[in-house]
């Protein structure tokens, strides 16, 4: 063989081989396109029987919420299913928002399931720009439930009502057999009105906007988790349940332009709201890991579960994105706040790959961040 | 945090990443198994890969004791739970596992009282609160939780609890990692070898990888530096020409394992003659059953159960998966018909199994990500 013959085989190798793995490549990138194309289908519900996965945030939820209940009510105020429906009437715009409360223990550090009710509806009514205004309250009590403990989450929503400068104004009371419903569970609607010039909503995330948190993450849920006593893990930690209608009008005001979205991280945590806006609005978020607010008791028993704190529910912590340029204002706006001092600017809004949560994670690589199935389940070794 | 943020340690992880470039011969491929479904979560979880020259493959091993978990013992599992008067106990990460008859979820759904536990003491605690019910530990894993539940059966037998039992499908790791030395499809340069199973096995049962086949392994951690470094030393064993055992996970597996669990596990457990492994077939002396002396706390002899067979859904590629023959993508159902919300096999299913840790954490194109995040 030839010098030339020996380079040409070489060469012709090297273009075979180059070949092959630019096939590769492409094919990998076939099966990606595949997946996203399967995740835009429509929302199938699959099982003949409500799971727990249905009630946990995730994707069981937005498939239920989806196939079943936006299929029978279809509108356009309930359509860009935000946490709650925004509409006018007269010359005034309102939201209006409704959420039930079944935590257990109904008691635990730092809230119960009173206050946990009255803020949770105040907060969904704040992220949507709106000053919370009314509560309505609905009781499902257990026979044989003590009614010193009713008081007990009676005056916690009361003095949750005050702090939030919110009233209740209407209510219902059921009571249901023992063994039919787990000691009490609440139901609360609220209305609120739009008196700020906001423009909101998850679809409206643009390249260059700045993602932030108001505080550290994932307190409620590992509370929670830890009061059910089941863990044998024991920390100083208490729930965030706060309202947060003050710091989202602290927020506007600030920036009345600037903001984009507010939500507030309940159950799916921060996680799952952020692929809710890089979905709906067709953008990347990029998420920096290391800029995550996380208290390291919160880090610890998550890292012992092997739990990810992303995905751990809070009730007193919003996720905004605002514009780059407010990114500054918005930040000191809400660390001058007593609830918004923790805030922090998280990740970018980018514009390829459209719908994906990247982090960068603190030891330098680069994963996905997705929407959990149902919740997060400890793993075994 | 302490423990934690050492190991995690970027600046590290480049210097690491260097010496692992410096060590690649150029124009050599080398494929790495991690055999441990933990170590698949670890590198997906934090991105390990983006260290890693591209000539470098790390293949996922079937060490994921959910993944493994054959259909017909699940739907044996459930026929136990839906007896009247039993509990079923379980780990959280068995709960989503599909068996030819839907999963514990699906089966709780039904109305069968499964609860997860976080331990078989837990489970036992239980069966202490609820004398008039029979509470069943549906016992998985590898060498890792064998021994907590040789313990567990060993208290309730000491303190005379009646009502509880074992549903054993513990496996062991030696005859899938020879299974897959010996599938003929298969090319290997090396292990990265069990973290936690080692804990208890040592590091000796593996001396025949590195003798008999010639090929090295790394006892390595589950912190992403760990599996860096072990990737580093198999690298320089490479080039050294060598083929050992090492230990990167000194700081916790001694060499000649634990010795007290061992003999928990042989005082309680023995050796089932073969054992179906999911995706894997039938492989003798593979897993563990309870001993007749401890017939009294075993699930399988309290209870009649079908013991059928539920053959693999035939378009699910879970064995092809497990053994690294095909990456989680190249699977034929991967991300359409088999997603974590309806997974068709196992591997979907544990976030240890190789398909969801892709599916959730690196189901993306390098290139675009790597102009997202500049």
């Amino acid at each position: 063989m030839t010098e030339i013959d020996r380079t040409a085989g070489w060469a012709e190798a090297a273009v075979r081989e180059h070949a092959a793995e630019n096939a590769a490549a492409s094919r990998e990138e076939q099966v990606l396109e595949r997946i996203d194309r399967a995740r835009r289908r429509k929302a199938r519900v699959k099982e003949e029987h409500i799971t727990m996965a249905h009630g946990s945030g995730g994707k069981a939820t937005q498939t239920l919420v989806e196939a079943v209940f936006l299929e029978a009510f279809r509108n356009p105020l309930l359509e860009p299913l935000e946490d709650g429906a925004v509409f006018g009437v007269g010359s005034s715009r309102l939201a209006f928002t409704t959420d039930s409360y079944v935590v257990s223990p109904l008691f635990f550090p730092g809230g119960d399931i009173g206050d946990l009710a009255v803020n949770g509806t105040v907060n969904d009514l704040a992220v949507c720009g709106a000053r919370p205004l009314y509560l309505s309250a609905g009781f499902v009590l257990e026979e044989g439930f003590p009614v010193e403990d009713l008081r007990r989450v009676t005056a916690s929503m009361a003095r949750a009502a005050d702090a939030a400068g919110v009233s209740v104004v209407t209510g219902d009371t059921k009571v249901v057999q023992r063994g039919k419903a787990d000691g009490c569970y609440v139901n609360t609607a609220g209305v609120g009105l739009l008196d700020r010039p906001a423009d909101l909503g998850v679809a409206r995330a643009r390249p260059g906007d700045a993602v932030v948190v108001s505080g550290p993450i994932g307190e409620h849920g590992v509370t929670i988790m830890l009061a059910r006593g089941e863990l044998d893990i024991e920390a100083d930690l208490t729930s965030d349940t706060a309202p947060l209608n003050g710091l989202t009008a602290a927020l506007l005001d600030a920036s009345p332009t600037g903001v984009r979205c507010m939500r507030d991280a309940t159950r799916g945590g921060v996680a799952t709201i952020l692929n809710e806006i890089a979905r709906a609005s067709g953008v990347a978020v990029v998420v920096d890991e290391d800029a995550v607010p996380v208290r390291p008791a919160v880090r610890g028993a998550c890292e012992l579960l092997g739990i990810d704190p992303l995905y751990v529910a809070c009730e007193g912590r919003m996720v905004t994105v605002v514009a780059g340029p407010a990114a500054g204002t918005a930040l000191a706006a809400l660390r001058a706040h007593p609830l918004g001092e923790g805030a922090a600017v998280i990740g970018h809004v980018k514009d390829d790959p459209p719908g994906l949560v990247l982090l960068r994670t603190a030891f330098g690589g680069t994963r996905i961040v997705d929407v959990l199935v149902g919740d997060p389940l400890p793993r075994i070794c | 945090m302490r423990f934690v943020d050492e190991y995690r340690d970027a600046d590290k992880a480049r210097a690491l990443s260097a010496r692992i470039a410096s060590l690649c011969e150029p124009g050599r491929e080398y494929k790495f198994m991690e055999v441990c479904g933990g170590h698949t979560h670890t590198i997906y979880k934090h991105g390990l890969e983006d260290y890693l020259p591209e000539t470098i493959t790390l293949v996922h091993g079937p060490g994921c004791p959910v993944c493994v978990i054959p259909m017909g013992r699940v739907d044996d599992a459930i026929h136990i739970a839906e007896q009247p008067g039993v509990v079923m106990t379980s780990f959280g990460d068995m709960m989503r596992v599909p068996g030819g008859r839907g999963s514990f979820f699906d089966s709780k759904a039904r109305g069968a009282e499964i609860r997860m536990v976080y331990s078989p003491l837990d489970a036992l605690k239980v069966a202490r609160q609820n004398p008039d019910r029979q509470v069943v530990f549906m016992a998985i894993g590898f060498e890792t939780t064998a021994p907590s539940t040789a313990m567990t059966v060993l208290r309730a037998a000491a303190e005379g609890i009646g009502n509880f039992s074992v549903f054993c499908n513990h496996v062991t790791i030696i005859p899938a990692i020879k299974a897959i030395l010996d599938s003929p499809d298969l090319r290997l340069d090396g292990f990265v070898g069990p973290g936690h199973v080692s804990t208890i096995i040592g590091c000796r049962p593996y001396e025949f990888i590195a003798r008999d086949y010639g090929k090295p392994l790394v006892v390595a951690g589950f912190e992403p530096l760990d599996i860096l470094q072990s990737i580093y030393m198999l690298l320089l064993q490479l080039a050294e020409g060598r083929s050992e055992v090492e230990n990167q996970y000194s700081r916790v597996v001694p060499w000649q394992g634990n010795v007290r669990a061992l003999r928990a596990i042989s005082e309680v457990m023995e050796l089932r003659p073969y054992f179906e492994w999911r995706g894997l077939g039938f492989i003798s002396h593979s897993a563990l059953r309870v001993r007749d002396r401890y017939a009294a706390h075993d699930a399988e002899r309290i209870f009649q159960i079908p013991g059928g067979r539920v053959a693999d859904p035939k378009a699910c590629q879970c064995g092809e998966v497990l053994k690294g023959v095909l990456k989680p993508w190249e699977c034929k159902v991967f991300g359409t018909a088999c997603t974590p919300e309806t997974p068709i096999g196992t591997c979907m299913v544990s976030s240890e199994g190789a398909c969801a840790a892709y599916y959730n954490f690196g189901r993306f194109s390098r290139e675009r990500v790597r102009e997202a995040t500049r």
